[in-house]
């Protein structure tokens, strides 16, 4: 395999195994949060907004580690730097 | 596949470009700017009201009132700031039912910008609050080995907003995009219609988020006072 090659393969590999575990842990994250949310709401109703407040504001900084996957997963798809670095060099 | 709005050069000269970006952000300071000052000229505080006054007092009371709750005392000093980020993102991500419309929050450099002006707002509020002193005093608290992870927390929260908003924008357009090339009938219109609700959302997270950095500045000087009136309440 030529380095091309290499770099196509490990960049897409690694861009799947980013999406599939980087979304596994806030997948789990987020729905831990909300079913203890829901049952806080149901045993309190009158914090409901305060709660809700909350929840959203968690739910944002857990995402992100999710979102922040899906960035570098896009930069290696489709900006990689590496691929371009070797494409301006075989260029040259 | 177009990555963000910044690659769509609409004229150029020389080394000045006008991208997508910087022509959809002028539009909206433009459509907001201007549908606020005509709604705004014939004000009236009688029980006759326009309905965009209505829809005008709506918005503003209800920014002002979960600015509010958040204990941002009093609301009507941070409405501006928080409330124009709140807008612009709200209304950048409202407008993608145009056609041929790009939101300009999908471009990392409109997101930064954005985040940088929380970065400079949180400790111009703290010091407008606690001054100068006070508020340099506050990134010691509780002990001074706390220095560099307080510093490093606000870089770093400036990062997460700015990559949150841009990821969250651009993964709505990216697999919009898809979609359209996978299932090009009907399915669509369900995805823009939850990157319509996305986008909502991450305007209201976007600003609740502005809002808790901007108390957590602002706070500490309350709860001390509110300490020092408990344990000595001759002094209040």
């Amino acid at each position: 395999m030529d380095s091309m090659t290499i770099i196509a393969v490990v960049s897409i590999v690694a861009a799947a195994f980013m999406m599939g575990i980087g979304t596994l842990g806030p997948a789990i994250g987020e729905a831990r949060a909300v079913s203890t949310a829901l049952s806080s709401m149901a045993q309190q109703p009158d914090a409901a907004a305060t709660i809700t407040r909350t929840l959203f504001v968690g739910l944002a900084m857990i995402e992100s580690t999710a979102i922040y996957c899906f960035v570098v997963t896009m930069i290696l798809l489709f900006a990689n730097p590496f691929w371009n670095h070797l494409i301006q060099a075989a260029g040259r | 596949m177009r990555l963000s709005p910044d690659e769509v050069i609409f004229w150029q000269y020389g080394f000045l470009k006008l991208n997508a970006t910087i022509a959809f952000t002028w539009g909206l300071m433009l459509a907001l700017a201007t549908g606020s000052r005509l709604v705004s000229r014939r004000l009236s505080s009688g029980m006759v009201r326009s309905r965009w006054q209505n829809l005008l007092e709506i918005i503003v009371s209800a920014m002002e009132r979960q600015i509010g709750e958040l204990g941002l005392q009093p609301p009507r000093q941070y409405l501006g700031f928080v409330g124009t980020l709140f807008l612009f993102i709200a209304a950048a991500s409202l407008c993608t039912i145009i056609p041929g419309y790009m939101p300009p929050t999908g471009s990392l450099s409109t997101a930064a910008a954005l985040a940088c002006s929380v970065f400079v707002a949180v400790p111009v509020f703290g010091i407008m609050d606690q001054g100068l002193t006070d508020y340099l005093a506050s990134y010691l608290k509780p002990t001074l080995i706390m220095l560099p992870f307080n510093i490093m927390g606000e870089l770093s929260r400036t990062l997460a907003l700015a990559v949150r908003l841009f990821g969250n924008m651009m993964s709505g357009e990216m697999i919009a995009a898809m979609l359209l090339a996978v299932a090009p009938f009907i399915f669509p219109v369900f995805m823009s219609a939850l990157g319509l609700l996305t986008g909502m959302v991450q305007a209201y997270i976007f600003s609740i988020l502005a809002t808790v950095y901007i108390a957590a500045a602002v706070r500490a000087r309350k709860a001390v006072q509110k300490q020092i009136r408990k344990e000595q309440p001759w002094t209040a």
